[in-house]
């Protein structure tokens, strides 16, 4: 499955009852959360987290945690003090001050979303025995905003669908399931473009059902898009195979070979390999490999690689020589 | 292509936004990019703009609205649901009650429903656990009286009077 399932993402959204969120904020209030949350982090005993406050970050390392997916781009842009915490398996991350006052997300590559949210639910116990949460009979789990109210649950699955795409099946499918509270977002989350036919697929409601109906919900529609996606795979392969094989192997070819590649370039690239593996066109790169290219490519991530700030003409030379290294 | 913001320097930065095909370009050379914080990009397409709109109908136009209308305000962030309307956001978590009455509209619009049926944080949690429950055996009792099922009613009766005593105690 993990050919379809890149990354499976749950995300809660929790407030304190007794500051007010952060949209009415100042950098007093925002203070005194990082500081209270810290401190209960530190006396979790099951997870060892590192504790950035974002401001006494450098830039690079902020963009490079962008895209890693541990923090989000709003964090990043918040007006006021924010932080997060990081356990060193760079599985699970919790925000502070971002849309709202904690935001516990926790991530792994392929289909594990359950995983995910049995970590997320253990560490939001933890949290909740020694932090006041606003919560409401009526109305749950208390939010920012009112699309989180409830759960705060966010349950999500990064798919690499490049057969539906190349179909040009995708606009009917998300056209469909958003009639069914599924959302469809790029690369980055909300408001992000698809790239490398990667799509971010998500719940949209999150008050009136349990979180495990919640994660039902995403978990049925995604193992029906993964089918469609294998049968498109397959169509592509028995009418196309000349069509395909060639697509694979040019795209191949280029990786192995470029000198000079921009991000958006390798990541188109990339997807076609990962298809071609995935179909038995690409024997000699495995998936985990091109997936973890798929990290290293990233315009901060490769120069977090080479330990230095570079120009974006420095990167694209850069970046080939790293991707023709990893393929080797 | 030059820097969309300084118009000096090449655009290296390209950022595009698609939401509900609506595509919005911005071409940035890596100063203006940094300066702007590299992914903050304003769009009139963002989820709070789509919700100031999707919270407006449900009160009637300007033109409707009585003038002598008082305006809610927050007790505990003051935080008016004027302001509210308008940024999509809580100020606090007595936002919650203070709009209380106008909030069922807005949640049965974006969810579809007005209860949460979800977790329930184990330190303040037993109290609903208990009413929650108390809320599955009264529609129990219901069916059973309907299916005149008289002895399993007068069961599902006992169970709930039990727990009603259980909750005035805590």
């Amino acid at each position: 499955m993990d050919e379809v399932v890149v990354t499976s993402r749950i995300r809660l959204a929790r407030n304190l009852s007794d500051v007010p969120f952060t949209i009415k904020m100042n950098d007093y209030d925002a203070g005194l959360v990082i500081d209270k949350v810290r401190d209960v982090i530190s006396r979790n005993k099951q997870y060892k987290f590192d504790f950035y406050e974002i401001r006494k970050l450098p830039l690079l390392k902020r963009q490079v945690l962008i895209e890693k997916h541990l923090i989000s781009p709003a964090l990043v842009s918040s007006k006021i003090k924010s932080a997060v915490a990081i356990d060193q398996n760079e599985n699970i991350s919790i925000m502070i001050n971002e849309e709202d006052h904690l935001r516990i997300q926790v991530l792994y590559r392929g289909q594990n979303i359950q995983m995910a949210w049995e970590d997320a639910n253990r560490i939001d116990d933890f949290l909740e025995e020694h932090l006041p949460y606003a919560y409401d009979e009526t109305w749950g789990y208390l939010t920012s905003c009112p699309t989180n109210v409830g759960t705060g649950l966010r349950a999500s699955f990064m798919l690499h669908l490049p057969a539906l795409t190349l179909l040009g099946y995708m606009k009917e499918i998300i056209e469909t399931i958003t009639k069914l509270g599924i959302a469809v977002r790029g690369f980055y989350g909300e408001g992000s473009e698809v790239v490398g036919n990667l799509y971010q697929i998500s719940n949209q409601i999150t008050l009136g059902q349990p979180e495990e109906d919640i994660i039902a919900n995403v978990i049925s529609i995604t193992n029906q898009i993964i089918e469609q996606e294998r049968q498109a795979r397959l169509k592509l392969l028995n009418e196309n195979r000349a069509f395909i094989e060639d697509k694979v192997y040019r795209s191949f070819g280029i990786l192995k070979y470029a000198r000079n590649i921009s991000s958006n370039e390798a990541l188109k690239l990339i997807s076609d390999v990962r298809m071609g593996i995935s179909m038995g066109i690409i024997k000699e790169v495995t998936i985990d490999k091109i997936d973890v290219l798929l990290n290293l490519i990233q315009p901060a991530m490769i120069q977090d690689y080479f330990g230095r700030e570079m120009t974006p003409e420095e990167r694209d030379i850069k970046r080939a020589e790293l991707i023709r290294k990893i393929l080797d | 292509m030059l820097c969309e913001n300084c118009g000096k320097r090449p655009a290296t930065v390209h950022y595009t936004q698609i939401i509900n095909g609506v595509k919005t370009e911005m071409h940035l050379c890596e100063v203006c990019a940094k300066q702007k914080g590299t992914i903050e990009f304003d769009t009139p397409f963002s989820v709070t703009n789509f919700l100031a709109g999707i919270l407006e109908p449900a009160f009637g136009s300007q033109v409707m609205k009585p003038s002598f209308e008082i305006q809610i305000t927050c007790k505990g962030c003051g935080m008016t649901f004027e302001e509210f309307k308008r940024t999509g956001r809580f100020g606090c978590a007595m936002c919650y009650n203070s709009f209380s009455e106008k909030l069922y509209p807005i949640f049965r619009r974006i969810h579809g429903n007005t209860k949460h049926v979800g977790k329930i944080p184990t330190k303040m949690g037993e109290n609903i656990a208990i009413k929650r429950e108390i809320d599955k055996l009264k529609i129990e009792l219901n069916i059973a009286i309907k299916n005149e099922e008289f002895e399993k009613a007068a069961e599902i009766r006992d169970k709930i009077r039990e727990l009603e005593k259980k909750l005035a105690r805590e």
